[in-house]
């Protein structure tokens, strides 16, 4: 492997487990463990898995202007968020389009902001560029991040700290998982309930340890992260949504509230504004093939008279729907659930359609009480 | 049992009489992983050496299965298509690809054999 690829701190538990490693984002990272990537998956719909997601930007806005800082440059309302709670947004360029996609949660005494690992370095320089002399940015260099994911996660991560399990989706606690001081997030990649564990790297191997000796848990990859991710309808940045996508088209218009589409104020308001009442040109949807071949990123989508519509961004095999599914962009006249489209596989014409997203129902933990 | 011979792209291939059976290799099925999804050629193709069989799909990504010789598709692992896990159960036995007839035995004795094989895949990894 490539020496100049980075290691988080599980690497050597990784090796130890016999993960197939892989370089991603600049990172060595674990593609599958020996059970693969279809039981991997299966087992995280069931059970629960491990994923390692250290690789991913952790930072941190400081200071009394930081919600109003990073508002300059999301559409996302975040001076709205409550203390503890979390927040899907996007970083976007003066023209609308993407230039990360990130999580955001309210520390009270500052933000915290979880950034894709292949952007992380960009999005830093973008944020210092912009925010002003009164807001900090601090980068978590030393910092592990663990994804438990699936239907037994809480009931797990209960045993490390009983109050994990109370916790409501997208809502974020430091506290002590059995001893190791942890931030924990209700919140996840792949559909299931589950959390984030931010940690320190020096205690990352001792909790991946203890939450592996759990019976329900067993460790995942960045293979099943994907097939997950897709199968729950969710971006791939670089993927489904780039410079060249608007949070319009590609469907994530509910991550702008009311008071930012009123007052704009963010990056490329002018066209996320105009969209918003117009309809965008294109959208990103849901594609289910009929038949078993998968269709992968790059496939061209074309109407049923066989006129060019659109592409595929996403796509392969979904486990857990046991088929073949996709995401990509169509023209806005396309995007309704249910439209038959043309995939061009391999120069075949394989029929589908159009189908709402996501393909497996989120399964997030939000009592109504 | 025949002779099995290898191709650097990792098909598999083994004259009985005068057909040949052709799959691909444990070790390519070890780098695709979870198999699922196969398309096999019509039977009656012809076929040129390194020119595409077959595309197999594994969960991660799609993958072309080239021909090892020339010849003509007499047969055809239906079974494949109904089962593409039978590829990471048993590549090199039951998950055969295609039979192939009119080859040339010659052209399959001068591929890799087993041993050569085994050594040009350690010096992959």
């Amino acid at each position: 492997m490539n020496a100049a690829l980075s290691r988080t701190a599980l690497h050597a538990l990784h090796v130890e487990l016999g993960a197939k490693m892989v370089p991603f984002a600049g990172y060595e990272m674990p593609l599958q463990f020996p059970a693969g990537i279809l039981k991997e998956h299966l087992h995280t719909r069931s059970k629960a898995s491990l994923f390692d997601v250290s690789h991913m930007g952790q930072v941190r806005l400081d200071g009394a202007g930081a919600a109003a800082a990073l508002e300059a440059l999301v559409p996302g309302d975040i001076r709205a968020l409550a203390p503890g709670r979390m927040r899907y947004t996007m970083l976007t360029t003066d023209d609308g389009g993407i230039l990360d996609d990130i999580m955001v949660t309210n520390w009270e005494d500052g933000l915290g902001i979880v950034l894709n690992a292949a952007r992380k370095d960009a999005d830093c320089a973008h944020l210092d560029a912009s925010i002003g002399p009164g807001t900090a940015l601090e980068r978590h260099e030393d910092r592990a991040l663990l994804a438990l994911q699936g239907p037994a996660a809480s009931a797990v991560l209960a045993r490390f700290a009983p109050e994990a399990a109370e916790m409501r989706f997208l809502e974020a606690r430091s506290m002590s998982l059995g001893g190791t001081a942890a931030i924990v997030s209700r919140a996840g990649y792949t559909g299931e309930d589950g959390f984030e564990i931010a940690l320190a790297d020096d205690a990352a191997e001792g909790l991946a340890r203890a939450l592996l000796a759990e019976d329900e848990v067993a460790p995942a990859g960045l293979g099943a992260r994907d097939t997950l991710r897709l199968e729950a309808g969710l971006c791939l940045y670089g993927h489904d949504i780039d410079e060249t996508t608007t949070p319009v088209e590609a469907d994530l218009a509910w991550t702008v509230s009311k008071r930012r589409r009123a007052e704009g104020g963010f990056p490329g308001a002018a066209r996320i504004l105009e969209q918003l009442t117009a309809g965008p040109g294109r959208r990103r949807v849901g594609i289910r093939p009929e038949g078993r071949a998968p269709a992968r990123e790059g496939t061209e989508v074309l109407d049923l008279d066989g006129r060019p519509i659109g592409s595929v961004t996403s796509g392969g095999f979904g486990p857990s729907v046991d088929g073949p599914i996709a995401m990509g962009y169509v023209g806005a006249a396309f995007a309704e659930s249910g439209t038959g489209i043309i995939l061009k596989v391999r120069g075949r014409e394989v029929p589908a359609h159009v189908q709402d997203l996501p393909f497996v129902p989120h399964r997030y933990y939000r009592p109504t009480s | 049992m025949a002779d099995t011979r290898y191709t650097d792209e990792h098909e598999w291939i083994r004259m009985e009489g005068d057909t040949a059976t052709v799959g691909i290799s444990k070790y390519a099925q070890e780098q695709l992983g979870d198999v699922v999804y196969v398309e096999l050629p019509e039977v009656g193709t012809q076929v040129a050496p390194g020119g595409q069989m077959a595309v197999v799909e594994s969960v991660k990504a799609a993958s072309e299965v080239y021909a090892p010789v020339a010849g003509e598709v007499a047969e055809v692992n239906g079974a494949l298509v109904e089962r593409p896990e039978m590829i990471n159960q048993d590549a090199e036995g039951g998950a055969w690809f295609v039979k192939l007839k009119g080859v040339d035995a010659k052209a399959v004795a001068g591929l890799m054999d087993a041993d050569a094989y085994r050594a040009y895949v350690e010096g992959l990894d």
